[in-house]
């Protein structure tokens, strides 16, 4: 056992929304201590917190050294690594070499950081069990809202028969809000964008890829398969219209965009206004089918700099309780 | 009423005529039918499997009408349509096609299309549909939507399912 009282350090890699919502959040919590943030341009060293946070808000560099990302993850000493930068889904770069390079110098990786994941779970769950330390995602899926610990921690005992849900957000404030206003999809996605719900590029939100991703890696942690994204069928939502919407709501239902772990699909379904799943606006909501528990549904913030910021707090938080 | 009915037909061409001819004399309508040809009899006969509605109470005049054919009447069941479905089509949804589409549910026998809406887009757009859809079981049910979904899917719509449908749970259970 160590000294309790020695600090737990983290680096902070990528400071975008998630990465300042993590800075945020752990200024609270004892004993954590930030020791390195690193952007896509420079690194900032022992930082004071609000001051980076002031300077990126500006505009300004964090930096100040010459230390890149990778040589924070390489030489400076400290127990976890906050992978945080842009998901890339095409080769989880450059997210996937902090991964391997951090296990490799046996330091935990704690992401929201899907496409590392999708491009390698295998390989990087196997590094991490090989270098004796932890890969924690749980801010990958339905941000706030727990789920794979929840599995893992809370369920473990129960056989996990499916997983399906609601897993993104900005299709399901589009969806929702065509349905309770009669608005047109273009419509709707235009307020979207405005608010900050939708990117300029809605692709990867609205085609289903994201929710894919998701499917994706609760595949490969609960179901033990090593699937990729060509493995789901995705169908997305740029397709449905404003009088379907109505349709189906005249005989009782709403339709949602819902991940299938265990179908691999991600489609759009009709689902009764009564169901657990029917969750509105951006909320994501998951329905986890066990052998003795039954059927599970959480829901909550499914995105969002602080909310995905505290799912991130959770896994460091509990990576800390089994250090200690 | 939806009935089906397993006979036994001789063995040589044309013996379908004495079936179709005492339903319809009734008033019944032909669905499906069904030649098992590979399982012949040891009474060198045909079993056939046929869908039909009829009203109830035609039921033993027909069944006369069909011995008196030399139809050998092996099993009459009534079929109830306890399971409904709500399916949402997207997509340039031509009125022929969906005539067709719901033809081809229909004629399973087992499974119907009672009700359409079809929502009619401004110009250009797509239009779309829901369409509910009865069957005598959750087999049938899941069966009738497979197919409905696979004729859609050809004709580039969007199929919009249940939940249910396939899902966790494998959809709710026969009423019995
Ligand atoms: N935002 C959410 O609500 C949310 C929810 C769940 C999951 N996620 C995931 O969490 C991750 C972060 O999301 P975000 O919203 O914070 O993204 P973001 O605002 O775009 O921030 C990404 C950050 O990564 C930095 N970066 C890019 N390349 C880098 C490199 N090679 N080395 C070091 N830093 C690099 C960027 O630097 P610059 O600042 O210099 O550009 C930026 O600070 C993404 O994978 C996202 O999919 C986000």
């Amino acid at each position: 056992m160590q000294d309790n009282s020695s600090p737990f350090k983290l680096a902070i890699i990528g400071f975008g929304a998630v990465g300042q919502g993590v800075a945020r959040v752990v200024q609270s919590v004892p004993h954590l201590e930030v020791v390195a943030i690193a952007d896509s341009k420079g690194v900032a060293l022992t930082p004071d917190l609000e001051d980076v946070l002031a300077r990126k808000r500006k505009g300004k560099s964090i930096a100040n050294s010459d230390l890149t990302a990778l040589d924070v993850i390489r030489t400076v000493d400290h127990d976890v690594v906050v992978e945080v930068t842009p998901t890339n889904i095409e080769n989880g770069e450059p997210g996937l070499t902090h991964f391997r390079e951090a296990l490799k110098n046996k330091r935990n990786v704690v992401t929201s950081n899907k496409g590392p994941l999708v491009a390698a779970f295998g390989e990087l769950t196997e590094l991490a069990r090989a270098q004796g330390v932890a890969l924690r995602y749980e801010a990958t899926v339905g941000g706030a809202m727990p789920i794979i610990n929840l599995i893992r921690d809370t369920l473990a005992g129960t056989q996990v028969l499916g997983i399906r849900g609601v897993l993104n957000g900005t299709c399901n404030y589009i969806l929702t809000r065509m349905a309770e206003e009669a608005l047109e999809y273009d419509q709707v996605l235009s307020e979207a964008q405005d608010m900050g719900i939708a990117e300029a590029d809605p692709t990867y939100d609205v085609a289903g890829i994201d929710t894919a991703c998701k499917v994706v890696i609760l595949a490969n942690a609960f179901f033990n398969r090593q699937v990729t994204f060509a493995d789901v069928n995705v169908i997305g939502i740029e397709q449905i219209t404003q009088d379907a919407l109505q349709l189906a709501r005249q005989r009782g239902f709403m339709v949602k965009l819902i991940g299938d772990v265990q179908e691999l699909t991600v489609a759009p379904k009709l689902i009764p206004l009564g169901h657990p799943l029917n969750v509105s606006g951006t909320l994501n909501a998951a329905s986890i089918l066990t052998d003795t528990a039954g059927e599970i549904t959480v829901a909550g913030k499914g995105a969002g700099s602080i909310e995905t910021a505290s799912a991130i707090l959770s896994d460091i938080l509990s990576l800390m309780r089994e250090r200690d | 009423m939806r009935i089906s009915m397993d006979l036994e037909l001789k063995d040589t061409p044309g013996q379908l005529i004495h079936v179709l001819t005492p339903v319809s004399a009734l008033g019944g309508n032909v669905l499906s039918i069904v030649h098992h040809h590979d399982k012949k009899t040891f009474r060198n006969t045909v079993p056939v499997y046929v869908i039909f509605d009829i009203e109830e109470h035609k039921l033993e005049e027909l069944q006369e009408g069909l011995e008196k054919n030399g139809v050998t009447v092996v099993r009459i069941g009534k079929m109830r349509l306890r399971e409904r479905a709500h399916i949402l089509l997207i997509g340039h949804i031509i009125h022929t096609d969906l005539r067709q589409t719901i033809d081809t549910i229909d004629s399973t026998g087992f499974a119907e299309v009672q009700d359409l809406s079809l929502s009619m887009p401004a110009i250009d757009g797509p239009s779309s549909a829901i369409v509910t859809i009865m069957a005598t079981g959750n087999e049938e049910l899941k069966t009738s939507i497979a197919l409905l979904k696979e004729i859609a899917e050809r004709k580039d719509l969007l199929v919009i399912v249940p939940i249910d449908e396939g899902g966790l749970s494998g959809g709710q259970n026969n009423a019995g």
